[in-house]
Order: C-alpha cells, then structure tokens, then sequence
C-alpha cells in the first residue's frame, strides 16, 4: 500500500507518480490523506490501480479517468469523473455538479446526492446515483446511462440524445424533447445489470421509470421553433 | 422592364440583396447557415500602410540580409514550448466539417513549412496527427472525440472559448455531413444534426477555467503549452482573465475568422473586427508586463503577407489562417465552375460549406467529392502559400529595417482612414493625430 499525504506533498507529485505507473506495476493500492478540497486529485490515471481518498475533493477529482478505481471518502466539488473513458470512481459522499460530465465510459457511482448537469453530454458512461440529482441532469445526454435512485429536478434530459435515463423517485420536470418511455425487457435488463454492478440490492428494477428521447430535435425544422 | 435603365431607382437601404433575403426568409421560414466569413466592409489591415526606412531608417537588404520568422509558443509554464519556422498557424477546423483528405493535406502543407495544424469540434484523427509534426488539440465545450490518449498525443492543447464568426455561439454540423466515421468519433447517430454547445459543461467563469486549465496541465505533467482561444468582444478583458486563468498563449480570432456553418446573422453582426481587437488584445498584455511571455496568436482576415505583417507590427506573436488555407488548398477554384454553377453560385462566392456538397471536396464528407481533392497536391499548394505569404512579410519588415518580424511595432504604421486610425489608435497619415487621442483610453475598450 502506497500512502501519499497532501498535507506534505504536492498534488503535482502525487498526479506524477500515479501516471509514471506501468500497466504491470505491483503498486496497485494507493491511499492519499489530506485532501482538503484540493482540485484535481488524481486525474488523468491510466493504469487498472486502485486510488483511495480519504476527505473531501475540489474540482475534476478523477477526471479522465482510465482503467482506474477512485474512491473517495469524502464529498466532491464540480466535475468528478468528467470525460471518465473506463474503470471505476466511487464518492461515499455527496457531488456537486457536472458529475460525470462528457464521460465515454465506466462507471461513476455516487452514495450521495448529485448537484446540477450531472451527466451532462455524457457519451457513453454509466453512471448511477444513490441520492437525487439536480436541474438539468443528462443534458444532451448522447449515450450511457443515468441510474437515479432518489428525484430528479427540473428539466431531465433536456436535447437528449441517445442517452437511457432510469428514475425511481418523482422527475420534477423533464427537458425538451425528453419523455417517458416503455420499460422494455432489454431495458431492464441493462437497468438490473447497472444496479449489481453497483451493489444495488434495496431497489427493484421494477420501481424505475425510463425516460429518452422523443427524437423530435434531431433535425432542424423551423415547426419546431418553440422548441428552440 | 422599360429599356430606359437610368430612370430606375435601387433603395439603399432595401437594396436588390436585401429584398431577396426577406423573400427568402419568407419562403422558407429558417435563417440562413453558411460558412466562410464575414463578408461586409469593415475597417481592416487594409486601412493601414508602414512607413518604409528612408533617411531616419534604413532598410535591410531583401536576399542578402537575413529576416527572421521563427516564433516560440508557450513559454511561459509548459515543458514543451512549440517552436514554428514561420509566425503563420492554420487554425482549428475539424474532421468533419472538413473531409480527411482536406485534412491531411492541412498537415502536409504546415509540415512543409514549420508550423502547427490545430484539430476542430470532431476530436483528433490518426491521418492528421500523422501528417502534422506539430499538432495543436482543441478542447471544445462539445468535446466530441475528446480523450486523454489524444490529449497526450498533442503538441499543445487550446481551450477554445470562442470564435470570431460566432463569439458566444455554438455550431451545428448539419446530419448531411454525418458520416459512419464522424457519428463513430462524436458518439451520436448518423444523419441526425450534431449540436456543439456554446459553453462548456464542466466550467464557467474566469475562476473555473484557472482550475480547469490545472487540470489539463496535471492530466498532461505539464508539457503542453496551453492555449485559449477566443472570440473578439470585450477582448481586452477577456485577454486579461485568460491571463490570469493560467494560459500560455492567447489565440484572438476577429470577427471576420471563418467558419463552417453559422447563421449569417451572427457571422455578420457578432463581435469586433481583427484590427482593434488585436490593439487591445496587446494593450492588455503590456499592462499585466505579460506580453511576449503569454504569446499572442491572431486570425480573422489574415490573407497576405502584409496582413501578418500588421498583425505583428501590433504586437501578435504570429497569426492563424483558416479560410486563406482552404482557399489555397482548391476552394473556390475556377476549374470547378461548373458544378458551382450547378448549386446556384459560382466560383469565388460559395460559401455553402455546411451542406456538404462542396465541389472542391473539402468541406465534404462524400467520398466522390473528397476524391477530387488529392492530399499531396493540396498540401504543396498549401506550402507555397504560407511560403509566399512569410516572403511578403519578410518583404515588408526588411523595408522597415526589421532583422525580425518580430521587430516590427506599431510605429511602423499610419491609418488610411479614420475608422481604423480611431481602432488601431495609429495616426492617420501624414498627422499625428487619431481620432480620441489624449482621452481616457479605458473608456474605448
């Protein structure tokens, strides 16, 4: 176990010895202390290791992540895991907003409450929240999905793409071109395979409610200019 | 119509184009999307003259004496600076708007001559990291095809803010244009209109792009040089947050900088023109005693050598050229007026490149037209292009006694008229005067 304390290392050192790492490295468990806020905590790793970190992060903690797991035992300010490309980032805590934001892959999963945009043009990432999200969660949402376990605010999915979104709680509103679908059984399929991926087991796939997009934006049309 | 012409009489203000604007908007409903650039008058490098060496002066030997043109970018926290022969950059234009002939063909025409290729909103493809030595990567508020694999690949990474065509605009790449590979890059389905967004999803505000920008460093160990571009608005501001935000080099695009496909309203009539932005742009620089420590890279209108001349003479560190490149590469050649003809234009006016129908078979993604454009033809032509352009500005800096491009200063210069006198704040010819000389300078910006 490698041990980093940010109350006596540069973040810049700790970023640098995580990506010096090999693909073969027998330096595969990492503990960083003191994190205090700090923004960009282990972002940009590359390499199948597991990172944890015991506090609260700043900004973009994990961010592109790839292959890597993170966990924080903390709460995370905006970005974590934005563009995230693979592995694993967990938060025992609550995030703020843009969680995930333009991920293309793994899977975020979050104890806590997600603030604002979480997911926002996500591109492939699964993400799944144990608590609620904020205002406009998934916003031209192209591809991944979105597990909400608790709310969701106002305008869900607004200009979403191809993105799946799963809401267990009440959707205070959704989004332009957003709208209710059929759970089909590849639906829940994909659902029930996200929540066990995730450890899930107090929520039952039938208790979901699957929204997409209505595909009506997908082209301009100048009929649909209230839209706009 | 009468065969007495004389006696007809054009309004002005609802001249012949105007009129068949609104009958066009009244038939179909939906503004119009095109690319290139601005195309009214606006004051410009063309307003300006230098002031050759004479008795105060005196020349350098054109042939003899050497001029120099190299630049260094990103000096100011990257391990990696990027050091280009020529001060003359193409700008960011992606795969996608572009064909990958277009593409590779940018790349081998920079490579050519020394300098940088920059990707667009559509991520980086192998055959243009292939092709350029020097690759800067953009990271867009869309971030299609962004990935750390490519980010590491890069040169140099330019957080782009805005552009000059549509500061405070996103874009659209029309479901024409989505082809098997460009849907695979952004992740999106084919044939559907790719939005790119306005702002980026992760931060906003000059404090957030400071972290944001720690964070490209961090995920790159600090070896790209990173650039922010924008769009030329409050650009004296906005230079100076971009500054305090931690960027390595300003890349500044005026209001006639070139695009694939916006609504003309915007191209027209959104943001300031190349000539006072860049004076601001170096005022706010030289106040934070930043200038030549944060580069400065200026695009929007620069065709010729004396246009790169001017945009140093100011104070840029070297320019950007979209438009100028694809015109050098075939666009809007003669040799296609047929089939220009045929889409209702004509060689020298199309500027349809949204539509992906472009004769030349650069602003395509249809395999029979992208054929016509070979890529090593259009890189050579590309090459002597910036060559003749650099051997202009060389031409230039020589007469005014310049060892370097770089040692020409906005001294050099007079106004032809008062508009750009007023912008640039250099004398109108023959005066010592400019227009708001001795008044509060930060009232005009």
């Amino acid at each position: 176990m490698e041990t980093i304390d940010l109350a006596k290392t540069e973040l810049r050192e700790l970023n640098q010895q995580l990506h010096d790492l090999t693909a073969d490295t027998d330096k595969t468990n990492w503990t960083v202390e003191n994190p205090k806020g700090m923004h960009n905590v282990a972002v940009g790793l590359n390499v199948p290791v597991t990172v944890e970190i015991n506090g609260h992060v700043g900004y973009y903690c994990a961010g592109m992540n790839q292959e890597a797991t993170v966990i924080v035992n903390g709460s995370c300010s905006t970005g974590v895991a934005e563009n995230m490309m693979s592995g694993l980032v967990h938060i025992k805590g609550n995030v703020s907003q843009s969680a995930g934001a333009t991920g293309v892959g793994g899977l975020l999963l979050i104890d806590g409450n997600a603030s604002s945009r979480c997911g926002i043009s996500m591109k492939g990432i699964d993400i799944v929240v144990k608590g609620s999200v904020g205002h406009m969660s998934a916003f031209m949402g192209q591809k991944g999905n979105l597990v909400v376990c608790g709310d969701a605010g106002d305008a869900l999915g607004d200009s979403l793409y191809e993105a799946h979104l799963y809401v267990k709680g009440v959707v205070k509103s959704l989004g332009a071109d957003c709208i209710q679908k059929e759970m089909r059984d590849e639906h829940k399929k994909e659902l029930g395979d996200l929540l066990e991926k995730a450890g899930i087991t107090d929520h039952k796939v039938e208790d979901f409610t699957r929204y997409g997009s209505a595909r009506e934006l997908y082209n301009f049309k100048i009929d649909n200019v209230d839209a706009y | 119509m009468s065969s007495d012409n004389s006696r007809l009489r054009e309004s002005a203000l609802f001249d012949r184009r105007v009129i068949a604007e609104i009958q066009r908007a009244a038939n179909e409903g939906m503004y119009e999307i095109r690319g290139f650039g601005a195309k009214r008058k606006m004051p410009h490098f063309d307003d300006l003259v230098f002031l050759g060496a004479s008795v105060s002066r005196y020349p350098l030997e054109g042939y003899r004496e050497k001029c120099g043109t190299d630049v260094l970018l990103g000096t100011r926290f990257a391990k990696k600076p990027i050091r280009l022969k020529v001060p003359i950059t193409i700008a960011g234009m992606s795969f996608g708007s572009l064909s990958a002939n277009a593409k590779e063909a940018l790349g081998r025409g920079a490579n050519e001559v020394g300098t940088s290729t920059t990707t667009g909103d559509g991520g980086m493809t192998p055959e243009e990291r292939g092709h350029s030595s020097q690759l800067v990567y953009q990271y867009l508020p869309s971030r299609y095809g962004m990935n750390p694999d490519d980010l590491r690949k890069a040169d140099a990474i330019e957080v782009v803010i805005g552009q000059g065509a549509k500061p405070g605009g996103g874009g659209m790449l029309l479901g024409q244009k989505i082809s098997d590979r460009v849907a695979e890059m952004r992740c999106l389905p084919k044939d559907i209109d790719q939005r790119s967004a306005c702002r980026h999803p992760d931060w906003t505000g000059p404090d957030d792009l400071t972290i944001k920008i720690n964070e490209l460093r961090e995920i790159t160990d600090w070896e790209k040089p990173i650039y922010v571009k924008i769009g030329a608005t409050r650009t004296y501001y906005d230079v100076m947050l971009a500054v305090k935000a931690g960027a390595d080099v300003i890349v500044l695009d005026g209001m006639q900088g070139g695009t694939g496909a916006t609504q003309d309203v915007f191209i027209e009539n959104v943001g300031i023109p190349t000539l006072p932005a860049v004076r601001l742009a170096v005022e706010a620089l030289q106040e934070m005693n930043m200038h030549r420590k944060v580069q400065l890279v200026v695009s929007g209108g620069i065709r010729s050598g004396a246009d790169v001349a001017k945009a140093l003479a100011f104070g840029a560190d070297a320019v950007s050229v979209g438009t100028a490149a694809l015109i050098a590469l075939g666009d809007n050649s003669p040799e296609f007026e047929e089939d220009y003809n045929k889409l209702g234009t004509s060689a020298g006016f199309y500027h349809d490149y949204a539509k992906g129908n472009d004769p030349a078979g650069i602003s395509t993604q249809t395999k029979e037209l992208s054929d016509r454009l070979d890529p090593v033809k259009g890189g050579k032509r590309l090459a002597n292009y910036l060559r003749t352009i650099t051997l202009e500005a060389q031409t230039i800096a020589r007469a005014c006694g310049k060892s370097h491009v770089h040692n020409l200063e906005p001294e050099d210069m007079v106004a032809l008229t008062m508009e750009a006198a007023a912008m640039a704040k250099l004398p109108l010819a023959g005066t010592d005067w400019y227009p708001g000389k001795g008044f509060n300078a930060a009232s005009r910006r």
